[in-house]
């Protein structure tokens, strides 16, 4: 085991008294595992970073790794480097100063340093940038010059800010191919902060979904995504039909409709777009409310008559039938492709 | 500009206006110390150049106000940035305090220190007395270089901590935590990071320190002594000899060296800032807690929080005793003899100041507007008169008033206005700077969509830029309010018995040794200063919260 999180608790002193950051939170990550944080923004992942960067100091709990305390070890004896949110170039220096500056620091001879700086630049492809200023470089450059700073210690764990977030879409998935390959190559222990699941399922071993502080769901990227564990999870990985399983003396129910034994015993429903199917002798029925086409595939609204809104999505082809808002749609539900899990309704 | 005329005749009228004025009122007196210094009798000639560098060893004067300003602007950089690195950087109490007590010397006349230090450190000051002497045997010549070099090092480092405060505060912090990521350690991240990205507001700091330095008047003329600096041998030299094409000579060897740190600040030094690379800043700036830190910050808090105390009490305490330096019992004396010997000119300071301070605002608001808003020849040229006042020293100042306004059409001598006017030119940079400020607040979208609703270009500044920017003006009234009151160098050419000044009666008094009384003067001074800075915080407060 690489690094053990135990119970860390972080408050802060807000306006009006305490506020909980992180609440009791224990996770351990093994080595070479890339494990993302993810969560909404507030949700305290970016505070479990920069206390395991040793930026903060948890209220309650330790930071152990390789078995020893990490407590009151400030964050330059720690040997995580960091990627942050804004790069954080050093703008008085060139590339190769800023890619070399960990080694200097370190007291390793001037040769050895640039050689070394130098590998890491050749690795991100920036050794013809190595004489410039931050200034001068793009942004996705100055992400691989803060990327190659962090590299070329050849660290064991590496801590990773919403790196991606001021990159524009089309760099941000290349970049974030990269930072994968990379970690992959060199068998480093990556954390990585990003509030972006998408982005979290494309890149990581194990995905932590925080929320208020607190551990929603920890797994693969498959089940996070396949199997939420509750309502919250489901809705943040971006599935949009999460419904409350009804229970009454006629049996479990979905949107109104009783599906006898076919559902387990559980207290929400997720159900894909495509489990959704129009079908005119289906047993529901939608008003609907907008639709939107979305180049291979159209997504409408659907109103139920309790304004439940259910998402329909079909192929979009010159076929499909003509549907406006306001037309009275049928469908049923697959349920053999819904995701049933526990919790609160 | 012809395009300008055509198009916007308001703004056209308004530009031509503000040529005209910075023309007159500063370009022409600069221009009539240069003449006074070369034309005699109708003819040019470098006689007077010559005698006053041979005979009258004007030399002398240059070397001592370099001197000074140079150790001043490392000693009042220095003491800058221990400050605002202490107040943005370091987790110690009373951080707000400091700033504060930091903050006194700007309330006061410039010379009110060198008013402190003979008080303390004098022949008879209070300290030499009672810790210096029986310890040592012997006081500290307070009169002379190292007395100024501590005295304008205390009264000018406030402008060095204000700059260096928004360089250290625009620093990215995850820059430093960059660093200590990367395993360099607090030391370190000082070294390599925070002092380099603040160099060029060191440099900064230490040419407006010198700037400073040399434009001193009051300090020099109390603490001198024997050691002259250029701007008081050009008062003397005119006011005592009545040698004014000589006052000129010194005030032109005065004007370069302050011109050129001037020029070099503002083109060179503004170009070498570092831009922020970063996207959006990132989190809040954690203080620094490490024992080399808080050492740093207590000595720092210490040295500089108690000389400004010590100092300032120093007056406080001085305006309330019978005769400094010989126990007695506190009095209200020295107020009412005060009041009753110079309560005409502070009448007249205040009067005059509050005339003027309203014509700056307007005539500034009207400067930034035109400058950070249109386009037209010549703006440059508008710009660099408008600030220009604020790099030449107050005595050239003052002699070109002399020279310039000393005979019809404008002859002005002896008036309130010529007070006002200078008030009112010494004052336009702060105002144009709180100008500039005010509008940069103001999108210019905004006053975009005012104009495509079909209002004219006065009526969008009227309704739209005036408003939205007022704040931030009204910051910029006060500044140039406690300016205008605290000033000495410049006006003290243009005082006459009928139209007098507070600092030159406070000058008056020390000259006289009745130390008392100007400690007095002092502090009703900064009473007035602090009220108004205190109405003024409340009402733009209001502003704010109303905006």
């Amino acid at each position: 085991m690489s690094l053990q999180l135990r119970s860390i608790t972080k408050d802060f002193t807000a306006k009006g008294g305490l506020h909980r950051a992180v609440d009791a939170l224990s996770l351990e990550i093994e080595a070479g595992t890339f494990c993302t944080l993810l969560g909404p923004s507030g949700c305290g992942k970016t505070t479990l970073l920069r206390i395991i960067a040793g930026f903060e100091e948890p209220t309650a709990g330790d930071v152990v790794h390789r078995g020893v305390s990490l407590a009151g070890v400030p964050p330059y004896r720690r040997g995580f480097p960091m990627v942050f949110q804004s790069y954080a170039l050093f703008p008085h220096l060139s590339v190769l100063d800023n890619v070399s500056y960990g080694l200097r620091v370190r007291g390793v001879p001037a040769a050895e340093r640039t050689a070394r700086a130098e590998q890491a630049l050749a690795l991100l492809g920036l050794e013809t940038l190595r004489d410039r200023h931050p200034a001068q470089l793009s942004g996705g450059q100055q992400q691989r010059v803060a990327l190659a700073r962090c590299l070329v210690l050849e660290p064991e764990i590496i801590l990773l800010d919403e790196p991606l977030s001021n990159l524009d879409a089309g760099l941000r998935v290349g970049m974030r191919r990269e930072i994968r390959s990379l970690q992959q190559r060199l068998g480093i222990t990556a954390v990585y902060v990003t509030h972006d699941q998408e982005e979290a399922l494309a890149v990581s071993d194990r995905i932590v979904v925080m929320n208020a502080g607190r551990i929603e769901q920890d797994g693969t990227p498959a089940e996070v995504y396949h199997a939420p564990r509750s309502a919250f999870v489901a809705r943040f990985m971006g599935h949009v039909n999460v419904f409350p399983v009804k229970r009454s003396d006629a049996g479990a129910a979905l949107l109104g409709q009783v599906y006898e034994s076919r559902i387990p015993d559980a207290a929400w429903a997720v159900v894909r777009g495509d489990a959704v199917q129009r079908d005119p002798r289906g047993p529901h029925m939608g008003r609907v409310a907008e639709t939107a086409f979305l180049g291979a595939r159209l997504q409408h609204v659907l109103e139920l008559e309790d304004g439940t809104r259910v998402t329909l999505d079909e192929p979009a082809h010159a076929a499909a039938p003509a549907t406006a808002a306001g037309d009275v749609v049928r469908f049923s539900i697959d349920v053999a492709r819904v995701h049933f899990m526990p919790g609160d309704p | 500009m012809k395009r300008l005329a055509q198009r916007e005749p308001a703004t056209f009228a308004v530009v031509l206006g503000l040529f005209a004025l910075l023309l007159l009122f500063v370009a022409l007196p600069l221009l009539r110390v240069l003449m006074a210094s070369v034309v005699q009798d109708g003819g040019w000639t470098l006689e007077t150049w010559r005698t006053m560098l041979t005979r009258h060893g004007a030399l002398v004067p240059l070397w001592n106000s370099l001197r000074l300003a140079a150790t001043v602007a490392v000693t009042g950089t220095v003491a800058g940035f221990a400050a605002a690195y202490t107040i943005t950087m370091v987790a110690v109490p009373g951080r707000r305090a400091f700033r504060f007590v930091a903050m006194l010397p700007m309330l006061a006349p410039p010379f009110m220190i060198a008013l402190a230090a003979i008080m303390l450190l004098g022949r008879n000051g209070v300290i030499t007395r009672s810790v210096l002497e029986p310890l040592f045997g012997t006081g500290v010549e307070i009169y002379g270089f190292g007395g100024l070099v501590l005295v304008q090092t205390l009264t000018f480092f406030p402008l060095s901590m204000l700059l260096l405060l928004g360089t250290l505060a625009g620093m990215d912090p995850s820059l430093e935590e960059a660093a200590q990521a990367q395993g360099a350690t607090p030391y370190r991240v000082f070294r390599d990071i925070v002092l380099p990205l603040a160099v060029p507001g060191l440099l900064s700091s230490m040419l407006l320190m010198f700037i400073e330095s040399l434009a001193d008047f009051g300090n020099p003329l109390i603490l001198g002594g024997d050691f002259r600096v250029l701007s008081v041998a050009a008062f003397l030299r005119i006011t005592g000899e009545f040698d004014t094409a000589g006052g000129a000579v010194l005030a032109i060897l005065l004007l370069v060296p302050a011109l050129t740190a001037f020029f070099v600040q503002r083109f060179y030094v503004q170009r070498t800032t570092f831009a922020t690379v970063t996207g959006r800043p990132s989190a809040l700036r954690r203080l620094h807690t490490g024992p080399g830190a808080r050492t740093f910050a207590a000595l720092s808090f210490v040295l500089l929080g108690s000389a400004v105390c010590l100092f300032y009490g120093a007056v406080l305490y001085g305006s309330f005793v019978q005769v400094w330096g010989v126990p007695g019992e506190l009095t209200f004396g020295n107020y009412a003899g005060a009041l009753r010997q110079a309560g005409g000119a502070l009448t007249d300071s205040v009067v005059l100041a509050a005339i003027a301070t309203p014509v700056t605002g307007i005539i500034g608001m009207g400067a930034a507007w035109v400058l950070t808003r249109r386009r037209f020849t010549g703006q440059g040229l508008l710009a660099t008169l408008a600030m220009l006042t604020f790099a030449v020293p107050g005595t050239v100042v003052g002699i070109g008033y002399v020279l310039a306004f000393n005979s019809p059409p404008l002859q002005l001598t002896g008036t309130a206005a010529i007070i006002v006017l200078l008030f009112v030119f010494r004052s336009i940079p702060v105002s144009l700077e709180a100008g500039r400020n005010g509008i940069a607040q103001v999108d210019p979208a905004i006053e975009e969509s005012s104009a495509s609703l079909g209002a004219t270009p006065l009526v969008t500044w009227r309704r739209v830029a005036l408003p939205l920017a007022a704040p931030a003006v009204f910051a910029g009234l006060a500044h140039a309010f406690v300016r205008s009151i605290t000033a000495v160098s410049a006006v003290i050419f243009v005082v006459s018995g009928q139209w007098n000044l507070v600092t030159v009666s406070i000058l008056g008094f020390v000259e006289n040794a009745d130390l008392a009384r100007a400690a007095a003067l002092c502090v009703i001074l900064v009473t007035i200063v602090s009220a108004v800075l205190a109405a003024m915080q409340f009402a733009t407060s209001r502003m704010d919260a109303r905006a």
